[in-house]
């Protein structure tokens, strides 16, 4: 069980939860089960989004495995220059 | 096969070392070939006619003079570019801002293109395009846009993320909201707290070379595209969504790129160009003059920001908040969003709350610049934190140092950091002669740190080894400023061979698989990842090779220095195998010898900066002029130091400029009135000191080799380094930038009069 | 309007094209001569990336006339290097890293090259002064002035 974090503007698709608890072994995984949970949070998926796991951030790669105990945040996904 | 990204504390033969560059020649003797250097058999000269209004109705578009103008081959208006996006609201923006739609929405927005014989022919048929325009109220100031009776510039557009969701159109396209604790609680305990309003002007990325490109596309649907660009692939990918072509049909070829700092991610008037040659069935080249750059091509947003910080007398901040609003020009954009995550980036805060609006004007489409947002945001936080740390008494590299943030500290933005660079940065700024320089009269130093987060994104390589052992390396994103050495010094690394055996090109979009763009300072992180997991597999070819040639289990094979040795007592004895003699063989031992990697490079590493400067303020004139300057930046490795030195100068130049010249000025009509090098004026040669650099090296944990992206967060710290410097030079506090003569001279007569 | 014919000598060599009466000479270098090496980055003399010698004199070619070549002598980048033996300032920005894009180096090194020939040994302030008028986005000019300084040095041992 993972105590996922939300940022702000993705806590309004979730109950205005700040953490939901979600198991999940990889990023795939968290990001199906919240969305099946939360239905509001599908469109911010597809928008784009990124997980940060233990402090690094991931945009792209949803095979990455979510370690027990690691500390897991949603945010939006942002380009670069 | 699966590759660990793990740092391993590899030790290196080439890496770190500074080889000269491998398109050094073609770029000293003029020979390399940008954007407006392509020619193509019966090329067209393509002009695009743009709106002289701010906002106006588009009545009428009469191009029947113009077609019938001889030498004309195509005239296209946003009729020869219909929605073939299916909905997507992204599309439909960008298409928009490719060619007005009925409406135009900024000075510069695009009403229709020509394409001629030649370029007299061109201009004179531009001239004869009738457009009948119904000018609409208009808006270009970020705070006047979001004022009760300002024109509302979409009717689509209501704001997101408000609860419950509004049911009127508003300028403000989205609200969103980052950080943790109770701010009030927090500030309720604080004994110093300083709130104030920073504004900052709308600047552009300024590179050299204008936007460019030569378009073919052929009544089969097949077409060619040579541009500068950041991002082929993705030009790729818009284009052809936009056209309504095949993508596997259309081949983008990335010209060497002079400049793009983020505003090269972004089609401009690449699909009309395709579409004026598609019209015409010729090839149609497209060259913005530099008024067309500065009016319709991506600048950085202006802002407003509002910056609250509470701290103990000891020093420790309780709380910190900050509302931030950017303007995105006349499409919804992201980048308050990026300005509320990156603000307090920095440091250790038990309370903080950031919420960003990201508003609409009649302004041309923002798009990334160099670590977009942050240097705005840091302007003000860093301004404000010299601020606090003066009421309280305090040196203000040691407050910065007290609430740094470290391994542990919960960003700003939500994740928790793992090893990071900031005290490590301000320990250097510290420890740094530079901090004990004598100053001189209306001189001052100041100091401010920079955060930005760093990309990596898809990512592939090929990497073939010659018939005569060298290398060659096939590469999907482009050299902005010197990658192409930095890449191969990679691949000589993991082989073991010199560096001058490898050669790193940039592929088209038909010779190698997909690529993200070249942004987010991903690009060495990136490829040089793919690059070493595809040496390293082409070291498993190269031992499988030599096994065969010598006949023996190839576990019996190590690699070293660029030679297969047969070890153990059996075969220790064998003479070694150069990958010379390995690649001669190879259409006798399987084939040709390569290594290929796909990767979703993740986790390029946060990095950070901090500044230090020195100005001197001319109080009769307001002038101020940067005498010292000094980066620290976190690099993780340092590939090829000359080239990541050359990045912190780069953006700490850029900064410079922003912070004392550069701005965007609208006329009451709404139009730019500064759209040339002579009125916006950047940094010249004669404006800077040199700019000394400190690279740290702090592993990234996520990289072979610790690499963290180095190009862009040197953007961030100039504006408010420079602010601080000017308070303690002439004991005036900045607010607006440019921090520009007039205004620095009005801030010492309201000093005075006060 | 009717194109003249111009007779020109570029790099040395002999050149003849015909040339509208309003094209600038950047414009005829680029694209009737060929020499793409000379580079537009504002059409109005604010960058330097045009940067040629006419008549020795240093000027932006996008404020010139291609017309306004007839009869002179013209350098440009492409006449830098004597044979495969590079100029000292084509050596010294490659071994300085003095350029990350490369869009404005041409125009450096020509305006770099009319410097030295005035002044050998030029101060860093006079560097500096001498290159305002040619813009670099990428470099923050540190490595610009550092690799003409070095080859101002290598140029005076070679005297």
């Amino acid at each position: 069980m993972h105590h996922v974090r939300l940022s702000g503007q993705l806590r309004s698709a979730a109950d205005n939860l700040e953490v939901i608890d979600v198991t999940a072994d990889t990023i795939r995984e968290l990001l199906f089960n919240i969305a099946e949970r939360y239905p509001q949070l599908d469109a911010h998926i597809e928008a784009g989004i990124a997980v940060s796991i233990d402090g690094e951030i991931y945009r792209d790669n949803w095979n990455t495995k979510i370690p027990p105990d690691s500390e897991v945040f949603l945010l939006p996904r942002i380009p670069g220059g | 096969m699966a590759h660990d990204y793990s740092y391993t504390k590899q030790k290196f033969k080439v890496i770190g070392t500074r080889p000269e560059r491998p398109d050094g020649i073609d770029k000293v003797t003029g020979r390399a070939k940008y954007g407006a250097d392509a020619t193509a058999p019966g090329q067209l000269v393509g002009l695009i006619l743009r709106s002289p209004h701010a906002h106006a109705i588009i009545k009428k578009i009469d191009t029947s003079k113009a077609e019938k103008l001889p030498g004309v081959k195509a005239v296209l208006t946003c009729a020869d570019l219909p929605d073939l996006t299916g909905g997507n609201r992204d599309l439909q923006n960008i298409l928009e801002n490719c060619m007005a739609r009925g409406r135009a929405l900024y000075d510069g927005h695009a009403v229709a293109a020509v394409a001629a014989v030649d370029a007299q022919t061109a201009k004179k048929a531009l001239k004869l395009i009738k457009v009948q325009y119904k000018a609409l109220p208009h808006v270009t100031d970020v705070d006047e846009a979001i004022l009760p009776g300002a024109p509302i510039i979409h009717d689509w557009v209501f704001t997101r993320g408000i609860d419950p969701a509004p049911t009127e159109p508003s300028n403000i396209s989205q609200r969103t909201q980052f950080g943790h604790g109770d701010v009030e609680a927090g500030f309720a305990k604080a004994d110093v707290i300083i709130e104030k309003t920073w504004k900052t002007e709308q600047t552009h990325q300024g590179y050299i070379e204008p936007h460019a490109c030569l378009a073919s596309v052929g009544p089969d649907g097949s077409g060619e595209l040579w541009v500068t660009t950041q991002g082929h692939f993705t030009f790729r990918n818009v284009c052809s969504s936009l056209l309504g072509m095949d993508v596997a049909k259309l081949k983008v070829t990335a010209s060497e790129i002079g400049g793009g700092f983020g505003g090269k991610t972004h089609v401009w008037m690449e699909p009309v160009a395709l579409a004026l040659s598609r019209k015409a069935n010729r090839p149609v080249k497209v060259v913005m003059s530099r008024e067309e750059v500065f009016r319709a091509s991506g600048p950085t947003s202006s802002t407003s920001v509002d910056v609250k910080i509470g701290a103990k007398k000891n020093g420790v901040i309780t709380a910190a908040s900050a509302e931030l609003r950017y303007q995105g020009g006349a499409f919804p954009g992201i980048w308050a969003m990026l300005g509320a995550m990156t603000s307090f980036a920095c440091y250790d805060l038990k309370n903080v709350k950031t919420v960003g609006y990201d508003i609409l004007c009649n302004r041309p489409k923002v798009t990334a610049y160099r670590a977009p947002s942050a240097p705005m945001a840091a302007f003000g936080v860093e301004s404000t934190m010299d601020m606090l740390a003066a009421e309280i008494g305090m040196n203000p590299l040691e407050f910065r140092l007290k609430n740094a943030a470290k391994q542990g500290t919960r960003a700003s933005y939500g994740p928790v950091y793992g090893p990071i660079g900031i005290k490590p940065t301000l320990n250097a700024v510290k420890n740094h002669p530079h901090m004990r320089a004598r100053l001189g009269k209306n001189q001052g130093r100041g100091m401010a740190c920079g955060f930005w987060f760093n990309f990596g994104g898809q990512t592939c390589v090929d990497l073939n080894v010659g018939i005569d052992g060298t290398v060659s390396l096939t590469v999907g994103t482009i050299d902005v400023g010197g990658s192409r050495a930095a890449i191969s010094l990679i691949a000589a690394e993991e082989l073991g061979i010199p560096y001058e055996q490898v050669k790193t090109n940039v592929a088209d979009t038909a010779s190698l698989g997909y690529n993200d763009m070249t942004e987010g300072s991903r690009g060495t992180f990136s490829t040089g990842m793919a690059t070493i997991f595809a040496a390293r597999n082409a070291i498993e070819v190269l031992r499988e090779r030599a096994a065969k040639m010598w006949d023996i289990p190839v576990d019996a094979v190590v690699w070293e220095n660029g030679e297969a040795r047969a070890t153990g007592k059996k075969h220790g004895n064998l003479p070694r195998l150069t990958i010379k003699q390995i690649a001669a063989k190879a259409g006798n031992t399987g084939g040709p010898i390569a290594g290929h990697n796909e990767v979703v490079a993740d986790n390029a590493g946060v990095s950070f900066a901090s500044h230090i400067c020195d100005v001197e303020v001319d109080p009769e004139t307001g002038a101020t002029r940067v005498i010292r300057y000094t980066v620290v930046q976190d690099a993780g490795k340092a590939i090829h130091p000359d080239y990541v030195e050359g990045q912190f100068q780069g953006g700490a130049a850029q900064g410079i400029g922003w912070a004392l010249n550069e701005e965007y000025i609208y006329g009451d009509d709404g139009r730019l009135q500064n759209p040339g090098f002579l009125d916006y004026r950047i940094p010249v040669c004669s404006d800077l000191p040199f700019i000394d650099t400190e690279i740290l090296e702090i592993p990234n944990p996520n990289h072979p080799y610790g690499v963290r992206g180095v190009g862009e967060t040197s953007i961030v710290p100039p504006l408010a380094a420079i602010g601080n410097a000017i308070s303690n030079a002439v004991g005036v506090r900045m607010d607006h930038v440019p921090m520009s003569p007039p205004r620095i001279l009005k801030a010492l007569d309201d000093a005075t009069s006060s | 309007m009717s194109a003249v014919l111009v007779s020109t000598t570029v790099n040395g060599d002999t050149v003849e094209f015909a040339c509208p009466q309003d094209e600038t000479l950047l414009d005829a270098l680029r694209n009737r001569v060929g020499l793409t090496g000379v580079k537009e980055g504002c059409g109005t003399g604010d960058c330097g990336a045009c940067s040629i010698t006419l008549n020795g004199r240093l000027v932006c070619s996008c404020l010139v006339l291609g017309v306004e070549a007839s009869g002179n002598s013209i350098e440009t980048v492409e006449g830098m290097a004597d044979g495969n033996k590079l100029h000292p300032l084509q050596e010294k920005f490659i071994e300085h890293a003095a350029l990350q894009c490369g869009i404005c180096t041409p125009g450096f090194l020509v305006a770099a090259k009319a410097l030295l020939e005035r002044k050998p040994n030029p101060t860093v302030e006079e560097i500096r002064y001498a290159l305002a008028g040619n813009l670099c986005r990428c470099t923050g000019y540190d490595k610009i002035v550092r690799a003409v300084q070095a080859a101002a040095k290598e140029m005076r041992k070679k005297k």
